[in-house]
């Protein structure tokens, strides 16, 4: 058997259109070696749970800038519980000030980086803290 | 098994990782593979194949669409490629279809290429069997964006769509050996642009110097463009899906698809051989130290690879042709 490659699910939840920085993270996974699904803009949280469990994704990388991240990530995680699909680990980036991080850990979002944040630093959060999933047996 | 039970009941989270374990080789996924294979072969399978960005995605989608208006239902494999310096790959089919995420009828995966270079991943094979089993009615398999020799999935799809745009060269392009030679049908997408009814009269030439097609079949070729109005795109789609079904129902009333499916089994076959001869004979070559000494031996110039592949052949094939 070959080494299970990671899989990821970048997704930009809401109405802005603004996907530069979500593809530029698509792009660092593919060079960190994780087969990224890429799903563009506009999604529902339900597109994007139901996309993650047809790609039987291991992370599941949110990005917004509209400013509705405190509506949609949890939506996101809740979803992933109804599904019996909460070993898919959420992380979140973009526009979230400081003050609603706490908030976003308590819904179930295990981490969240903000621009600036070196690409490096992301993936090497990836690799601590990801691994892909037990195979089905 | 109860995993066979999840599957043909369309319990998406044990398909799609079904799927998973079969590209990451999991032994256990042939197993399932095993007990399912005597169910398979329900489905109508389609492969989409063209160049990158000739819009084989956005093809898929309305492809959906209009099946689903028929009240089938829809498995899709979209392949995309797997880089070679760092084994990652961007799947970004999906952007074109998302807006079936949450139709249960519809279930979509993306496949990278994982090192194979005819257009399609090694773990597509089973994968339609695994969708085929959930009970899907259609399954469109999109190839990576292809070339010109590209043809894999001519072994696993009963109808093949070959997706062209304008401006790809001249005439003799039409005549050239290869994918041009595979579609079953042939679509002109972006036919808004220059160069459309060009490349529309040069195909039926080429089709035209055709002597025989199989089964009476002459491949159609196909307008469309999405620019005007979705409607008109939706519209023009539900030709091709037209022209479909009835290829497959040509199939179906004469020995073709037979000759299809054996052409497919052999495919498979062969795979499996590599599978449980091949690759563990090279395994145990590699743990014995021996494959290691027959490339010193290379290197050095002290032997040549026929010479050592007939040794090892002498060695580990005795007997191979008693088996039947």
């Amino acid at each position: 058997m070959s080494k299970r490659t990671l899989r990821i699910i970048v997704a930009k939840p809401g109405l802005d259109g603004h996907d530069r920085g979500a593809r530029i993270l698509a792009r660092a996974f593919r060079d960190a070696g994780y087969e990224v699904v890429y799903t563009g803009c506009h999604q529902t949280p339900e597109q994007i749970v139901s996309a993650a469990i047809q790609e039987d994704v291991d992370l599941i990388g949110l990005s917004c800038l509209s400013g509705a991240h405190k509506h949609l990530f949890p939506k996101v995680v809740e979803l992933l519980k109804e599904q019996q699909a909460e070993d898919i680990v959420v992380i979140g980036g973009g526009i979230i000030p400081k003050q609603d991080f706490q908030k976003l850990y308590d819904a179930g979002i295990q981490e969240i980086f903000t621009p600036g944040t070196p690409l490096e630093e992301i993936i090497k959060w990836i690799e601590d803290n990801v691994q892909p999933r037990e195979e089905l047996a | 098994m109860e995993i066979i039970d999840r599957i043909k009941s369309g319990d998406v989270r044990t398909v799609s990782r079904m799927i998973r374990n079969i590209e990451d080789r999991v032994e256990a996924a042939k197993a399932v593979i095993k007990e399912i294979y005597p169910h398979t072969g329900r489905a109508h399978v389609i492969g989409l194949t063209g160049a990158p960005g000739a819009g084989k995605s956005t093809l898929s989608d309305a492809l959906i669409t209009n099946y689903r208006k028929q009240g089938k239902t829809v498995g899709v494999l979209a392949v995309d490629p797997t880089s070679p310096f760092t084994g990652g790959a961007i799947l970004g089919d999906r952007v074109r279809m998302q807006k079936h995420a949450e139709d249960r009828g519809v279930f979509i995966r993306s496949l990278a290429t994982r090192g194979a270079l005819g257009g399609l991943a090694d773990a597509v094979d089973d994968s339609i069997h695994v969708l085929d089993a959930m009970g899907k009615d259609i399954v469109i398999v999109e190839t990576v964006g292809t070339g010109q020799s590209e043809v894999d999935i001519m072994n696993n799809a009963h109808s093949i769509a070959l997706v062209l745009t304008p401006g790809m060269g001249d005439e003799v392009q039409t005549i050239k050996a290869g994918v041009m030679e595979i579609a079953d049908l042939f679509v002109i997408n972006k036919a808004d642009q220059k160069g459309a009814s060009k490349l529309y009269r040069e195909l039926q030439r080429a089709l035209d110097m055709a002597t025989t097609y199989q089964s009476g079949w002459r491949p159609p070729v196909l307008l469309v463009e999405n620019i005007a109005d979705p409607d008109t795109f939706l519209d023009r789609v539900d030709e091709l899906r037209e022209k479909l079904d009835e290829h497959y129902g040509i199939l179906r009333d004469q020995a073709i698809l037979g000759e299809r499916e054996r052409r497919k089994a052999r495919v498979q076959l062969m795979n499996a051989l590599q599978g449980a001869v091949f690759e563990p004979l090279v395994q145990s070559l590699n743990d014995s130290g021996k494959l290691e000494e027959m490339l010193d031996t290379l290197v050095q110039k002290q032997g040549d690879p026929y010479s050592l592949a007939e040794e090892i052949a002498g060695r580990y094939l005795k007997g191979a042709g008693d088996t039947g």
